[in-house]
């Protein structure tokens, strides 16, 4: 190739990492001005506009926010909220996959009366987020004492059919020869979910457990709901109570350094399994 | 798609299914039906006992000034959240595309966001904007241009949905660049050989091919609007001011558990199941088996 060729090569190649930094710089810089605030004490933050050099008091006030909170949130830390927040994800993925993976295996695996309308029955739950029928939901919650437990939390957001669907798709994709050679080996059904189709299906379980459990940190309108008593308190509904509404007190430093302690688990999840969960929710949309 | 090879019986299988089944009809059957049962009710005046009211709660909704305007906003909200998070989106992933140095860097860091709760988004854009220590807020009042969004209602407006677009750039990115890998290089190759410049390979070749990534996403991106972005709401503005943030998802909430209007709230989640029907369902009509994650 000529020079003229190599020099068009490089500069098409400069206006893409020219649109990618200014890409990250989006991304990142509402993030960096969290950090600088919670390196910082309120009358840095105060006496507007605040300096966008990092200060030093970055890991007093994240310690001091993991273990005393604010004045608003009336002392509850929120090492006990992230301790919340962790269960309920927690809860929510590791529910979710168990028990969308038997009944995709029973729905794929097996033919019984009544199987397409068991089907029908969880697909039909894509349709309507929890957002859309909350009351009712509250009720049911309330009546079966679920008010401030992580039962609670959970539950009603582990009924959907994502997971299922995923599962199916996948379950379909087993070559039926493993299944006969499973029936001449005399396994039963029983058998082959444990030895064979729970460890291929490894893949999707991490995929899965990464975008439920990034899905059930993130949750709000549920959590704000259902739980009342701090020691209940998410760390994305705590984040709420210490912005209150916004007069002098709030304390922008702690609430800066809570923000980052929100983010940073699902954060770390995202990035350090991201093959997998790239992979789990391109296919989980198709 | 069926299986060939299945195992016999049928008590396994109602074993097997009967957790999820469980869970299903007690979160969710049971309380969308009450939701419709409810909207066709109405309490007294000392919420002691409801009575069956038709469609007097549809009608009040509908004949609701208030109900109405929460329509229009929501509809500016979430095509405006749409376009603004699918068009960085998809040029960050055109250019990903084309990089090779540093490719997984930029794709780790436009991830981030995904992994950030709408509320916190809503919280570390409101601290940027705000009127009295933002850092971008400083600067905008330096430009000369009256700030503050606790007043004003378009730029109340304007702040949540940059909150809430900003947060699902990172999806629409990953969508759009599994769709472009997916994309045969013969058909680029052929194209550049003919001549094409880049641009014009992208608009007639690469676009196209988009289209169905393009439609299932903006349907996603939609959907997230509607239902997911309460937090952000709840966290910037409250709806305000006045009502010029209230979508519909943030009324709901607010007339059930605020107002206490109980038959008037799930008449509003009827409408917005409705609603969520109506997008799954072009959704599937266009393009079969793609669905909205929840």
């Amino acid at each position: 190739m000529s020079d003229g060729g190599m020099v068009t090569a490089r500069r098409s190649a400069l206006v893409p990492h020219a649109v990618l930094i200014a890409g990250l710089a989006l991304v990142l810089f509402p993030v960096y001005v969290a950090f600088v605030a919670a390196s910082d004490t309120l009358p840095d933050i105060l006496a507007a506009p605040m300096s966008l050099v990092p200060g030093r008091h970055f890991f007093a006030n994240t310690l001091e926010a993991l273990a005393a909170g604010t004045v608003k949130t009336s002392g509850q830390p929120v090492w006990s909220m992230l301790l919340n927040s962790t269960a309920m994800a927690l809860a929510i993925a590791v529910g979710k996959i168990a028990i969308s993976l038997p009944s995709a295996y029973a729905v794929v695996f097996f033919r019984f009366p009544l199987r397409k309308l068991c089907f029908w029955a969880i697909f039909v739950t894509l349709m309507l987020p929890v957002e859309v029928r909350i009351m009712p939901t509250y009720k049911i919650a309330a009546d079966l004492k679920l008010i401030n437990s992580y039962a609670g939390l959970a539950l009603p957001l582990i009924a959907s059919a994502t997971a299922t669907l995923l599962f199916r798709q996948f379950f379909l994709t087993i070559p039926d020869e493993l299944v006969e050679a499973a029936k001449i080996d005399g396994a039963g059904p029983w058998r082959f979910l444990v030895d064979t189709v729970i460890p291929l299906s490894k893949t999707n379980i991490a995929a899965l457990f990464v975008i439920l459990f990034i899905y059930g940190w993130n949750q709000y309108l549920w959590p704000l709901l259902v739980t009342d008593s701090p020691g209940m308190t998410t760390i994305v509904i705590g984040m709420r109570q210490m912005i209150g509404n916004g007069d002098a007190q709030t304390e922008w430093h702690l609430i800066m350094a809570t923000a980052l302690l929100a983010i940073l688990p699902p954060t770390l999840v995202v990035v350090l399994m991201q093959r997998w969960f790239v992979k789990g929710l391109v296919e989980s949309e198709k | 798609m069926e299986r060939r090879v299945v195992f016999a019986g049928w008590l396994c299988p109602a074993v097997l299914l009967l957790p999820q089944m469980a869970v299903t009809l007690v979160f969710f059957f049971w309380p969308a039906g009450q939701a419709v049962v409810q909207s066709f009710r109405r309490g007294d005046a000392f919420g002691l006992a409801t009575r069956f009211a038709g469609i007097e709660n549809f009608t009040q909704l509908f004949a609701d000034p208030n109900y109405l305007a929460s329509f229009g906003v929501t509809a500016l909200f979430s095509l405006s959240v749409a376009v603004l998070a699918l068009a960085p989106g998809l040029l960050l992933a055109v250019m990903a595309d084309r990089v090779v140095r540093g490719a997984a860097l930029y794709k780790t860091v436009l991830l981030i966001p995904y992994a950030i709760a709408p509320a916190i988004a809503g919280v570390l854009w409101m601290f940027l904007f705000n009127p009295a220590i933002g850092v971008l807020a400083a600067g905008l009042n330096r430009a000369g241009l009256d700030w503050n969004y606790l007043l004003d209602g378009p730029q109340a407006m304007l702040l949540v949905i940059l909150a809430a677009a900003w947060k699902q750039i990172s999806y629409n990115f990953l969508f759009f660049l599994a769709g472009l890998q997916a994309i045969p290089p013969s058909l680029i190759e052929a194209s550049a050989i003919d001549g094409a410049s880049p641009r014009r390979r992208f608009w007639t070749i690469v676009f196209p091919l988009l289209a169905p990534t393009s439609f299932f996403l903006l349907v996603v991106n939609i959907v997230y609007a509607f239902f997911d972005t309460f937090g952000v709401i709840h966290n910037v503005t409250q709806g305000g001011p006045g009502q010029a943030t209230e979508i519909l998802v943030y009324k709901v909430w607010y007339d059930g558990v605020v107002g206490l209007d109980l038959g008037g709230s799930a008449a509003q989640s009827v409408v917005l199941m409705a609603i969520v029907v109506a997008l799954t369902g072009i959704q599937f009509r266009f393009i079969e088996r793609r669905v909205h994650y929840a």
